[in-house]
């Protein structure tokens, strides 16, 4: 079985460039060129190098002791939450910038969610002085309004999204008719695995440093480069797509996908796609998304901005039709008191995103020595305001 | 033949086409509106169907996407709606909308439907060229609908080639790169873009879209190709009056 994109562009059924011909010539630009300029020398040594020096990688292999006794297995923290600017997300925008640089790109476009891919990019265009545009729905410029500042503070302009639920999806779409509108300069940092290929290719195989990493790391610390189970949370899927990377050839290594259920799966205010949704195209790939049966997208809900989007990545898509990897949900509340839970026993404060992935230990059933990734896409800091008002701290 | 090739036979300048959104400004104008639009001197039509997420759309045709569906359109519901159309319009018609709906649908059922209420032609702007070729072409030629696609000012030419060949109905000349309704800059670039498209040796007809917004840039698009497509201006004119009278007035600005 490929798990891998093909050379049309497509993962198993789905994949492909769902795209107005205004985008054509930018995104088939990035095709015809993006394999060749990531693999040459000159890059990858800039690539490495911003990872080590400026990013701070690698990013500890941390065995959770305290979390591990409590579970009964042998739990391992991927602390992508230690890189520069708190998330993984900052992993694909080093790449991105290096490649719109080598393109002769001299303005960047963003969407954000919960704003680590907003400040993620803002940051990168700081560090090559590049002009930088960030959407954000504008429900999500209120609930995460620390990130909206570091934006502004990093010289990015910030443009609310006031279309439709004005959140991550809406987003989206304003930074993709930004660039129906700029074909020419302009950059377009997708923050996700999703969107037309080549994207989602791409933004894994930046990410999938955390699988590369992660590998060296057991071997040194358990002497198997192994685990039995490798678990992330899944928005659109990009920390989840970078810690699976390499290991979705080892069939022996279960993957499980958290979903965010928001209030519940049959609540009508959830965000979890697979169990949601059905095939169809958004933002450019054919992909599962909910949907209503006339093919209107419909808006996801979760307590947790990043997670909160309709659709999943091509490549989640397959492997969760393939049943390579598992896809399960977990609600706000779980998610939260998995939060707390880690910040009490390992002193560790996660995103509520990555809470997500923690909560769904406690529906495992481990037999005693297990070894568990569970990879800490980032650090809860943005989420103070959600945490203080649930936990009334 | 169907209306569309009909037409580009019998008139070769200055066809207008008129883009309106179904079910908008309210959900029972679908048909009512394409007649007032055929009166009032449009050539041809293109009926919107409305997406949640329309990508290549500017605020005006966005915003009346969301209050159709907000009033419950749909495809079956629109196509229900088109059963009148035929008694009521003679001119060639088009539906222009995106992707998912219609795979939600079925491109089969799709076509089907089409050649039920006598629609004659697509315009799906997120739907690729190769796909289109590889699962969709043999659908659309055996239920005789056309099929059309989009350029823009950088499509190469190789690619306006292979359009030209996959499509049968006309090729939709994109005014700029940009959404809808950014009114038309009639640059030097712009002008040179128009130029080089008319000289080539294509086999389908050209209709130039997207920011046109009164008569000047329509005259303008018709110097060089075979006519212009009217999509935002319209639509902003039914927001403020919907009346048959009111879109005689509108039309009046282009047929006069």
């Amino acid at each position: 079985m490929n798990y891998f994109v093909n050379d049309k562009g497509y993962y198993g059924d789905f994949g492909g460039a769902y795209i107005p011909e205004m985008l054509y010539p930018n995104v088939e630009e990035l095709r015809q060129n993006y394999l060749a300029k990531i693999n040459e020398p000159d890059f990858q040594k800039e690539f490495h190098q911003l990872l080590k020096d400026y990013v701070g990688r690698p990013s500890p292999l941390y065995l959770a002791k305290r979390l591990s006794k409590k579970y009964g297995a042998n739990i391992f923290l991927k602390r992508e939450d230690l890189n520069h600017t708190g998330a993984h997300k900052i992993n694909n925008t080093i790449g991105q910038i290096l490649l719109a640089e080598r393109l002769g790109k001299t303005r960047i476009i963003a969407e954000t969610g919960a704003g680590q891919h907003g400040v993620a990019t803002a940051t990168v265009c700081a560090l090559r002085g590049l002009e930088c545009v960030v959407y954000m729905g504008e429900i999500d410029i209120e609930r995460q309004a620390p990130n909206v500042a570091r934006m502004k503070m990093l010289g990015a302009k910030v443009v609310p999204a006031t279309s439709g639920s004005k959140t991550l999806k809406d987003a989206t779409n304003e930074a993709m008719r930004d660039w129906v509108n700029n074909p020419v300069d302009t950059h377009y940092i997708i923050g996700s695995v999703v969107g037309p290929h080549p994207y989602p290719d791409m933004v894994s195989v930046f990410q999938s440093v955390i699988s590369e990493e992660t590998k060296k790391q057991l071997l040194e610390q358990t002497g198997s480069d192994q685990p039995d189970y490798v678990l992330a949370c899944v928005g659109g899927g990009s920390n989840a797509m970078g810690m699976f990377y390499h290991f979705i050839n080892d069939e022996g290594v279960q993957l499980i996908a958290v979903e965010a259920a928001g209030k519940g799966v049959g609540s009508g205010h959830s965000a979890a796609t697979t169990a949601l949704g059905k095939e169809g195209v958004l933002h450019g790939s054919r992909s599962i998304l909910m949907q209503t049966t006339d093919g209107q997208v419909v808006e996801p809900f979760s307590i947790s901005a990043g997670l909160d989007y309709p659709g999943i990545g091509p490549q989640h898509a397959h492997l969760f039709k393939t049943l390579r990897a598992k896809y399960v949900s977990i609600t706000d509340e779980e998610s939260l008191d998995a939060g707390l839970l880690c910040t009490q026993m390992e002193g560790i404060i996660p995103a509520i995103e990555s809470a997500h992935a923690l909560a769904y230990l406690e529906k495992m059933d481990f037999k005693g020595n297990e070894n568990v990734v569970v990879c800490l896409s980032g650090r809860g800091d943005k989420d103070m305001d959600t945490y203080m008002k649930y936990f009334g701290l | 033949m169907n209306r569309i090739n009909q037409l580009f036979q019998e008139k070769k300048n200055n066809i207008l086409s008129i883009y309106y959104t179904a079910g908008f400004p309210e959900l029972s104008d679908t048909v009512r509106i394409a007649k007032a639009l055929e009166l009032a001197g449009a050539d041809m039509l293109e009926i919107g169907f409305p997406y949640s997420d329309p990508v290549a759309d500017g605020p005006v045709i966005q915003a009346s996407s969301k209050k159709s569906l907000d009033a419950g359109m749909d495809l079956k519901l629109l196509f229900e709606q088109l059963k009148t159309l035929r008694q009521e319009v003679s001119i060639p018609v088009l539906l222009m909308g995106y992707v998912n709906p219609l795979l939600q649908y079925g491109v089969e059922n799709f076509c089907k439907s089409c050649v039920e209420v006598g629609v004659d032609g697509l315009i799906v702007p997120d739907l690729p060229m190769v796909e289109y070729e590889e699962f969709y072409q043999n659908i659309f030629e055996q239920y005789g609908i056309s099929n059309v696609f989009l350029v823009t000012p950088q499509t190469t030419v190789e690619r306006i080639h292979k359009i030209d060949s996959l499509t049968n109905g006309f090729i939709y000349m994109v005014s700029s790169s940009a959404t809808t309704g950014k009114n038309l800059q009639l640059s030097q670039n712009t002008e040179d873009y128009f130029s080089r498209i008319a000289a080539l040796p294509l086999k389908n007809p050209k209709m130039i879209g997207f920011g046109i917004n009164g008569k000047a840039a329509f005259d303008k698009a018709c110097q060089y190709a075979n006519g212009a497509i009217i999509g935002t201006a319209f639509v902003s004119s039914l927001e403020k009056d919907s009346s048959s009278t009111g879109i005689a007035e509108f039309m009046k600005a282009f047929t006069a």
